[in-house]
């Protein structure tokens, strides 16, 4: 396949940035996109150029890292998949391809494709963990039961990956998604309990204070979010924070 | 310092009485002291907690944008622990047991002892943490069984379980670093280890983001940077997986032990094109239900190749399922080294079943028919029909896999749940790595390496599943209390300076060699260079080794590594953002690394596990061990060439268990 690809450039932070166009030529349909990326930058490195810098590291669609905003939406076209895992079957060929990164003001651009979500490590940091020491000297693991139902629930909120996706794809930059994921496997299980009320709330502050917007329910983060991070999260969380709130006062 | 540090005493007394008796630091104390962790997979993570928990000053470091991305992140399958919660036999013994089996009898008996008993801490301690492992309806713990063992030991959560228990492990870590204990430099890579006075000291790092040096002084250095299979450009693991850490610290005076012990993984999604630029495993997990097999008529395996038949097309008489055919105690839960070389074996005889001829069937349709008819069963449906139970068969299925199936059919266009998948072995894990005694620490005195970046418990072949419980086995358990050994004399040794000659030295050092590659100036791109010691690495030292193919690969690595020191181009400057020139850096360490491990599998004239010199075997084709000469380990150190290395030999003493050819069938 030809295609042509018009990719976001940008040296730094503070560079203004522009779309640059390039065309690449015998794409096989079996490529992945970001190994189409690799063939774009081998191409670029070896007519002296500036190779475009992007994140990604396992490839396999686990690790949160790839991020690229592709023709107007975040990891691409298709659902339930990571940028990593795009084929490149999913276009034609003589396509032309937009590539952007995720734009929040809470993920500033480091260069290109690559942007800085350290926003959610300190949003995590703020209370996403159950306060228990690592010493082993814990409870038989079979002393806590947990249904399945409810198990099942909880580690589903817990496959998010922290791509960012649902951030990049609200058009408030809102980070619901990612927060409730994790609040909600926390609520879900009997060992996260006693942190509930402080951890939604703690949680909820660092994510203002990171300068993420508000959200308003327009349900476009979980349709994009590549791990099928469910909306219900988001519910249950404004039922925590709201609970917790109101028992403070 | 080559002294393992074995304790005295019964096997099963070691752990417990070596605790008892090493020096401790106490908590004031502790206080005084700073540890740098590199890495923040399984075993960094959970060291860099456990350790700031109990008080010390960590600083911690990853190369990705967040601790919680690192490599681990990707496991599947599962993790170990002897529970015996499924009431079928198992028992500490019988884990140490199997582990040491699994190894092909090249791992220390002691530590592998330690890691059996252990591994039941990890199960509670990460279910305290809110780990959302997979359950029974009764709501207890679920098991699954992986290759080489008996008995179902293995906890899960679905096919994620690496990335659930390194969020655990990511959770207590962020707990303290909201707590200011631990001190996280993210997008940094360590670049050096710094020796002050024969002890280890600090590290050089990179900030990837400006380019910047920075020097950070510690009295302990724990590496926990996981394994080299990069070594082979494809394989399953993470693009940014290196040996840098490792090998930095090997050229300081940290001896490499085995380095040739490599996994190849009997199946991961085949090899599609020159494009590729990583490969992906199918977890071991799917060997539980699935049976492997191919055609047993040549013709029907062309026909295949062709595409003029299909899998589905082929009647159950002539089919080979080959594992079950050889190893009929095992089956299709043979241990991974004898399962890939199998398969190799199978498609080097011309019974491949794809383009290349180097794939096998992984066929689920007898376990979605023995699924369908149990939850028929259970929910008493009277004759259910072919399709009813094909239905609930698959909906089974797909509970327990379903995200591997989803990640097969995106990356193979085929639909795994209607026709067989193929599969074929790609690299996948490191049993080499850096040499520590039981107390986890190389051979230079003050640092420590723990997870996939040591040599220490899986011998010459790892066990499905184990890998997780020794990193987190590592950190949270063994580290933290062992270390203390060491630093106790440390107490009044007051702050490290990072502003002497060693750290000048070490900086400039650093600096240098990227000079030297951002100037350089060459025509191809680093990516050239290590497809061509992937290509070099899988031939020669890949599944099967032989003593002319070894000599080969040394010689052409050596030429390549020159081509790359005077051909390769790094783009930009090394004061920016710079991928590439962090690629460049870890490629011009593998090209070392690659050479020793040739020189390591030269040098063991016999076959064990993973390391398959051909002339060695059995008549049946099996690995045939020589215990006489090589029941040791090899523990290299640098000598200023990568070939040139000299060999210390641990000799490996069995106590408890006989040394018996490993038989599976
Ligand atoms: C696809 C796949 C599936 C697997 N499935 C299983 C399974 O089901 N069960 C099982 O037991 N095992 C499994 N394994 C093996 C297991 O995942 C790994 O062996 C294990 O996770 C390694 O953990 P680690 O903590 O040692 O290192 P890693 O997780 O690799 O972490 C390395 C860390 O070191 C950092 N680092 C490296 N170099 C530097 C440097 N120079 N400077 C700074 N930081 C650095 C990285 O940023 C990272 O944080 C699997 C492996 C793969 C590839
Ligand atoms: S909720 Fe979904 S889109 Fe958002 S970070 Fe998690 S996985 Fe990515
Ligand atoms: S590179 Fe890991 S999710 Fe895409």
């Amino acid at each position: 396949m030809d295609l042509t690809l018009k990719v976001w450039r940008q040296n730094g932070p503070n560079d203004k940035g522009r779309i640059e166009t390039y065309p690449v030529s015998g794409v096989s349909p079996d490529m992945s996109f970001l190994e189409m990326m690799d063939m774009l930058n081998d191409q670029i490195i070896r007519d002296g150029g500036d190779p475009v810098a992007f994140d990604h590291d396992c490839r396999e669609g686990i690790c949160g890292m790839c991020s690229m905003f592709i023709n107007g939406e975040a990891h691409g076209p298709n659902r339930g998949v990571t940028t990593c895992q795009l084929h490149m079957r999913s276009f034609k060929d003589g396509d032309t391809i937009t590539i952007e990164p995720w734009r929040a003001s809470a993920f500033p651009v480091l260069k290109d494709l690559a942007v800085d979500r350290s926003a959610f490590d300190r949003v995590i940091q703020a209370g996403g963990y159950i306060s228990v020491n690592t010493s082993g000297e814990t409870l038989d693991a079979n002393a806590i039961p947990v249904p399945k139902a409810q198990a099942d629930e909880a580690f589903n909120a817990a496959t998010c990956i922290g791509c960012g996706a649902c951030v990049a794809t609200c058009k408030n930059a809102s980070a619901m998604l990612f927060v409730s994921a994790k609040v909600s496997q926390f609520a879900l299980l009997p060992q996260g309990q006693p942190e509930r009320a402080t951890r939604v709330q703690r949680m909820v502050d660092q994510m203002d204070k990171e300068g993420f917007g508000n959200c308003t329910n327009t349900g476009a983060c979980a349709v994009e979010c590549p791990k099928g991070i469910d909306l219900s999260n988001i519910a249950r969380m404004n039922r925590d924070f709201l609970s917790a709130s109101a028992s403070e006062e | 310092m080559f002294e393992s540090k074995i304790p005295s005493g019964p096997l099963a007394e070691k752990w417990t009485s070596h605790k008892n008796h090493i020096n401790l630091v106490n908590p004031a104390n502790k206080r005084l002291i700073d540890v740098i962790v590199v890495g923040t997979g399984l075993a960094g993570s959970s060291a860099a907690a456990s350790l700031a928990e109990m008080g010390y000053n960590v600083k911690a470091f990853c190369f990705q944008d967040s601790p919680r991305r690192a490599h681990s992140i990707a496991a599947q399958g599962g993790i170990n622990a002897a529970k015996n919660y499924q009431n079928d036999g198992d028992s500490v013994y019988r884990l140490f047991y199997d582990t040491i089996k699994g190894g092909d009898y090249r791992s220390r008996e002691a530590n592998v002892h330690r890691l059996a008993e252990v591994s039941t801490s990890i199960i509670d301690q990460c279910v305290a943490q809110g780990v959302p492992f997979a359950r029974e309806y009764g709501g207890l713990l679920d098991n699954r069984s992986f290759g080489g063992v008996q008995v179902s030991r293995t906890f899960y959560a679905k096919g994620q379980t690496g990335q659930q228990l390194l969020l655990g492990a990511y959770s207590a870590l962020s707990r303290q670093i909201s707590k200011g204990k631990v001190e996280m430099f993210t997008r940094h890579e360590m670049m050096d280890v710094v020796i002050v006075d024969g002890k280890c000291r600090g590290i050089i790092a990179r900030n990837l983001i400006t380019g910047e040096l920075e020097r950070h002084a510690a009295h302990a250095v724990v590496l926990a940077s996981g394994g080299y299979g990069n070594v082979f450009f494809l394989s399953t693991n993470a693009m940014g997986s290196n040996v840098s850490a490792a090998w930095k610290a090997h050229k300081k005076g940290a001896y490499m032990a085995n380095p040739c012990f490599t996994q190849i993984h009997p199946t991961c999604i085949p090899v599609s094109g020159e494009h590729q630029s990583k490969l992906t495993l199918m977890s071991e997990s799917l060997r539980n239900d699935g049976r492997i097999w191919v055609p047993a008529k040549k013709e029907d395996a062309e026909a295949i190749r062709k595409g003029t038949m299909r899998a589905n097309d082929i009647p159950e008489e002539d089919r080979d399922y080959y594992l079950e055919r050889r190893y009929p105690a095992f089956g299709n839960l043979v241990p991974r080294d004898v399962a890939s070389r199998a398969a190799k074996e199978r498609c080097d005889a011309g019974f491949g079943v794809n383009e290349t001829g180097e794939a096998v069937f992984l066929d689920y349709a007898s376990a979605i028919q023995r699924y369908g008819k149990t939850e028929a069963n259970i929910r008493g449906l009277r004759n259910p029909s072919e399709a009813e139970i094909t239905k609930l068969g698959k909906e089974v299925v797909k509970a327990k896999y379903g995200n591997l199936f989803d990640m097969y059919k995106q990356i193979a266009a085929d639909d795994p749940y209607e026709t067989p998948m193929k599969i074929y072995p790609a690299v996948h894990y490191t049993m080499g790595g850096l040499w520590v005694d039981y107390n986890l620490m190389t051979s230079v005195p003050g640092l420590y390496a723990a997870g996939e970046a040591n040599f220490s418990d899986h011998g010459a072949n790892r066990l499905g599943a184990s890998a997780l419980m020794q990193g987190l086995a590592d950190g949270y358990f063994v580290l933290p209390y062992t270390i203390g050994d060491y630093l106790a004399s440390d107490i009044r040794t007051g702050a490290i300076s990072a502003d002497t000659p060693e750290f000048e030295a070490a900086e400039k050092g650093v600096q240098d060699r990227i000079d030297h590659l951002i100037n350089n100036n060459g025509s191809k791109p680093v990516d050239d260079f290590h497809r061509r010691l992937g290509r070099i690495m899988w031939n020669e030292c890949g599944m099967s080794r032989s003593e002319a193919g070894l000599k080969k690969a040394i010689a052409d690595i050596r030429a390549l590594r020159d081509e790359f020191y005077s051909d390769v181009r790094v783009p930009g400057t090394a004061d920016q953002f710079n991928p590439e020139l962090d690629k460049a850096g870890r490629v011009a360490d593998l090209l070392e690394l690659g050479e020793l491990m040739c020189k390591d599998a030269l040098e063991r004239n016999e076959s064990c596990g993973g390391h398959f010199r051909e002339e060695y075997q059995t008549p049946e084709g099996e690995a045939l061990r020589d215990d006489e000469q090589f029941a040791f380990v090899s523990a290299w150190e640098y000598t200023g060439d990568p070939s040139e290395a000299n060999l210390h030999k641990e000799d490996l003493k069995f106590e408890n268990i006989e040394l018996k050819q490993r038989s599976y069938k």
